[in-house]
């Protein structure tokens, strides 16, 4: 009669849900300056979650009546999504002090984005997805509009919003027409019942399908579908805008990656041309739109913009190395563009956010150990060897000629030159001009030094070692079904 | 199928028969009760050959007329279309929520049982609150339709006030349900037919008492009655949200907080009073503790069950109407703290302990 | 539910649903969408689901578009001056919306045989669409997501409280 629990499928969600209660709880008993321990609690709790998820790294398990598994794809997600949200924690503990933001709840709202994150992974139901995407999205919004002395954050908060309701609504009925094709929500019934489907099913499946592209992808930010992205990253304080880049988008793409290569595998043949031609003109115009940018903020957008485009050329690549190639690159992404974060966090202070990029002037040559973090960051993104972010294209562009899709390869190399030209722009200004804004840089912010330490050795170690990491990938995604 | 057609045209025609007239009656109870209350003569002018019936022509005969043929007034800029719509908007809900108040058990008529109940919905108490929310559109659009700014004061007043008290009316609700374990409301008033102890007749407010409580000032709140009838503070906005509205429609306005009333009244009278019940009366007559029995022809048990419906709804409008004369204004601050720091809170707590207590009771 | 029944409503359900996207004045929108929510919930009773139609008038028609009135009422919005026509615009707008239109239609039109589902006229047992039904389907198989949904309402209290409270100090 009373469902079973399973305590083990939902243990990762249920200590980070709970340490944001704790959060919660200990907000009431602090006041001002304190509230740095409250970072502190989320990342005990978030990397007490990670230790578990490592933990239970075997299981193969799905409760709940088949709504939600626990398998090596969601675990190794949840890994990323601690991993995002510790950094975010780590650096938020200096910057909010900074910006002058003293919401306790602002780590709260935080962890609470990761549970929903967590969800999203695991989801093996369609309405549990959607209730996970909420949870993650009403928190994001929440978190762009935070700071709200600022007119600016205000502004990403009501674009994030607005359009991200449109959105989900997309999302939803996609999710119903998929529910009135194959009368379940349960994705493994919907594997199952795609092969003997009738023609009007498929023909229904499809319109579900094509909504819920339209639905991911403006979570992932991809061309059409992103408009908001460049405003929402300018506009939110920096450290949501990291935790935006790297968990919001490392979830979305759990989602999609479990639902389309794994779900609707047998109509590869139908969403793959649609994924190659999103990923042209997403990698195209995020590159491009880059490169006319003065604000780092901006550049950063649309430079994540490109970067999905890069990650649908691995999903294009509908086999278990393109799979492996995008959970490898969003962990890499999610540790690279983290760091780059930081450093434009380190270059502000109260009053001053220094994000326009002649701010950048001769700051490598005052900081060098902050020019050293950026240059490292600036390349990997551009793709330069023994770096995470080169690996990490590797994988995908290598998926993508296996399965046939050389011409797609070749479109991303060539972007990935091209965004040679914006990174290095920003490596010449810190290194080569003269004459810059004097910036505070990495003094009196230990918390910040610290995310920069950890992100900048995170990406050298992955792209001089990216084995054990592919390796770890590739049996995420082989455990899926 | 014509025959079922009829029959549910016969009650629906006898619930309305009864709810409209009630209505006028209240009105004249409300001014002539009023005015033995203050001490005063009250509303004696008007007669028909001398025959002035303590006011009750006035009310029930002259009030009317006077109003059918009053000018229809519609301010200059304001909607046309939403000034006219405002006050059936208002009414409607109110009427159609006595679709589901069981008036009676079954009524056999040859060989066909009559539910005495217009809309015999299994999900009957989430209809009556359906129409409660829908009550809260007349009120908006009167005042925003008006183009006075002191009505839409009142209106924006009176929608928050009903929105909020909405929330402990449903926890009160949600209590029964759990008590009597079915949303249908003739299975709440057949199960308050048992007996407690073997002698005591097990309505629903030995159960919940907390609950009438709390239905009861959440009703009064949601029909705008004083002590809660901010938006309609005489002294403050002449009539709130209905300023603006003469003859037919102040008087469809007027109804409906009659109507509120009555609806009030027979819900609480179905969810805790045992509705229709007469204590002790079963379907073949009374069947006293202590195995005396008193045999009676089914016709008039169903008239006795109707009768005491009536009486015990009656009851419970003239004991509104009392406690508004009684009782003063509350200010709108007091108001929403009552309906969110105190039945809010309440009713989650007495929802928590019904729920226990029946966990605890359960075999 | 008859195709007699279903195709009237149908069609004013469609013509409430262009009163709210053509209506100037923002009120005038606000209860054509009220008034199509509600002939959704008739559809809805019509097709059994007794509880979802109460539900769909409690939560939908009776506090979500309340709200509206109140957020309209409150900012006291005007009919609306019909912003300048951007003709590429309207182009671009129309054809992705015939192209969706017929994307949508295609089965009902083309499709060679039903649709999947049980069809509008199938009979459904006793219980379907009760309480006790939707109360048992919530608390088995779908008792996960109600848990999650309190979480997220957890959130959304939170968020709109943080975002929108008087700042101390």
């Amino acid at each position: 009669m009373i469902p079973e629990i399973s305590w083990t499928i939902l243990l990762p969600t249920l200590l980070v849900t709970g340490t944001g209660f704790a959060v919660l709880l200990a907000d009431l008993a602090t006041t001002g300056p304190e509230k740095d321990g409250l970072g502190w609690i989320g990342i005990v709790g978030l990397v007490v979650t990670a230790i578990a998820s490592a933990a239970l790294w075997n299981t193969q398990a799905s409760g709940f009546d088949g709504t939600i598994v626990l398998d090596r794809y969601a675990l190794f997600f949840n890994v990323v999504f601690c991993l995002a949200a510790a950094l975010t924690l780590l650096m938020s503990m200096d910057y909010l002090g900074t910006i002058g933001l003293r919401s306790g709840e602002y780590y709260a709202i935080v962890l609470f984005a990761t549970a929903g994150m967590f969800l999203m992974a695991a989801a093996n139901d369609l309405i549990v997805l959607f209730l996970g995407l909420e949870t993650m999205s009403i928190a994001a919004y929440v978190l762009a509009g935070i700071w709200r002395p600022d007119l600016r954050s205000s502004e990403a908060a009501m674009k994030y919003f607005l359009l991200g309701a449109f959105a989900t609504g997309f999302l939803l009925f996609g999710i119903a027409m998929l529910y009135g094709a194959f009368g379940t929500t349960t994705l493994t019934t919907i594997t199952a019942e795609i092969g003997p489907s009738a023609d009007l099913q498929r023909t229904l499946a499809f319109g579900g399908v094509a909504l819920l592209i339209a639905g991911f992808g403006f979570k992932i930010a991809a061309v059409p579908f992103h408009a908001w992205a460049p405003d929402v990253y300018e506009g939110s304080p920096t450290s949501v805008t990291a935790f935006m880049a790297a968990g919001v988008k490392a979830a979305a793409f759990a989602a999609f990656v479990r639902i389309f290569m794994h779900t609707f595998a047998e109509l590869a043949v139908d969403w793959r041309p649609v994924l190659a031609l999103l990923a042209v003109v997403t990698m195209t115009v995020g590159n491009l739109a880059a490169l006319k940018q003065t604000n780092i903020k901006r550049m950063l957008a649309y430079s994540s913009i490109a970067h999905a485009g890069y990650l649908l050329v691995g999903m294009v690549a509908a086999d278990s190395l393109g799979g492996a190639a995008v959970l490898y690159y969003l962990l890499a992404y999610g540790l690279m563009n983290t760091g780059a974060f930081a450093v434009v966090i380190a270059l502000g202070k109260r009053g001053e956010p220094n994000e326009s990029l002649d701010d950048y002037d001769s700051v490598g040559l005052r900081h060098p150990a902050l020019g050293l973090c950026m240059t490292v960051f600036m390349l990997s993104l551009a793709g330069i060897p023994a770096l995470a972010g080169f690996t990490g294209k590797f994988y995908l562009f290598s998926a993508a000629v296996g399965q046939g899709y050389a011409w797609l390869a070749i479109i991303g190399v060539l972007n990935s030159v091209v965004s040679m030209y914006y990174y290095g722009g920003v490596l010449m200004r810190m290194f080569m001009a003269e004459d810059g804004k004097d910036v505070q840089g990495t003094t009196h912010r230990p918390y910040l030094t610290a995310t920069l330490i950890v992100t900048t050795v995170g990406t050298v170690a992955l792209g001089i070692f990216p084995s054990w990491a592919f390796e770890l990938a590739l049996g995420a995604f082989q455990s899926l079904g | 199928m014509l025959i079922d057609v009829t029959i549910i045209v016969i009650k629906v025609l006898a619930v309305i028969g009864l709810v409209m007239p009630l209505a006028g009656i209240l009105g004249w109870i409300e001014r002539k009760g009023s005015a033995l209350i203050h001490d005063r003569v009250g509303a004696n002018r008007a007669s028909i050959l001398g025959f002035s019936g303590a006011g009750l022509v006035n009310t029930m005969v002259a009030d009317p007329i006077k109003f059918i043929t009053k000018e229809d007034i519609i301010p200059r800029g304001a909607d046309r279309l939403l000034h006219t719509l405002a006050p059936c908007i208002n009414l409607l809900p109110v009427l159609i929520a006595f679709a589901v108040l069981p008036f009676g058990d079954v009524l056999i008529v040859g060989d066909r049982e009559i539910n005495l109940q217009v809309a015999p919905l299994g999900v009957g108490v989430m209809y009556l609150l359906a129409m409660m929310s829908l009550g809260v559109y007349g009120v908006v659009l009167g005042g925003w339709a008006s183009n006075n700014r002191w009505a839409l004061l009142g209106g924006i007043r009176g929608s928050a006030q009903m929105i909020s008290y909405e929330l402990p009316m449903g926890l009160a609700i949600v209590s029964m349900i759990l008590t009597y374990n079915t949303l249908d409301l003739q299975e709440m008033a057949r199960a308050q037919g048992e007996l407690l102890w073997g002698w005591l007749p097990a309505w629903g407010i030995l159960y919940q008492p907390v609950a009438f409580v709390i239905f009861l000032i959440a009703g009064i709140a949601e029909s705008k009655r004083i002590p809660f009838d901010l938006p309609e503070s005489e002294s403050e906005l002449i009539s709130g949200y209905f300023t603006e509205y003469s003859g037919v429609k102040h008087l469809m306005f007027f109804m409906t907080d009659f109507v509120e009333v009555i609806i009030v009244s027979g819900m609480i009278t179905t969810l805790f009073f045992g509705g229709w019940q007469v204590p002790y009366l079963s379907a073949t007559g009374f069947e006293f503790p202590g195995d005396t029995a008193i045999a009676l022809p089914h016709l008039l048990v169903v008239v006795l069950q109707i009768a005491a419906f009536t009486i015990k709804t009656v009851f419970f409008c003239w004991f509104q109407i009392m406690i508004r004369w009684t009782v003063p204004r509350f200010r709108y601050d007091q108001l929403m703290q009552l309906g969110w720091l105190g039945l809010l809170p309440l009713g989650f707590v007495n929802i928590i302990a019904t729920a226990l207590m029946i966990l605890a009771t359960q075999d | 539910m008859s195709p007699y029944v279903f195709f009237p409503l149908a069609a004013t359900i469609i013509a409430f649903a262009l009163g709210v996207v053509l209506n100037r004045h923002p009120i005038r929108s606000a209860l054509c969408l009220a008034v199509t929510l509600f002939l959704l919930a008739v559809v809805f009773v019509f097709l059994d689901a007794h509880l979802v139609a109460a539900l769909q008038i409690i939560v939908y028609a009776g506090a979500i578009l309340v709200l509206f009135l109140f957020v309209i009422m409150l900012l006291n919005l005007e009919a609306d001056v019909p912003l300048k026509r951007r003709r590429n615009m309207t182009l671009a707008a129309s054809t992705v919306g015939v192209i969706f239109a017929a994307a949508t239609l295609r089965p009902l039109f083309f499709g060679a045989g039903e649709l999947p589902g049980i069809g509008l006229e199938a009979p459904v047992d006793a219980a379907f669409g009760s309480a006790e039904a939707i109360g048992h389907r919530l608390f088995t198989h779908f008792v996960l997501p109600f848990e999650i949904t309190s979480v997220l309402l957890l959130v959304a209290v939170l968020g709109a409280v943080v975002l929108a409270k008087k700042r101390m100090g």
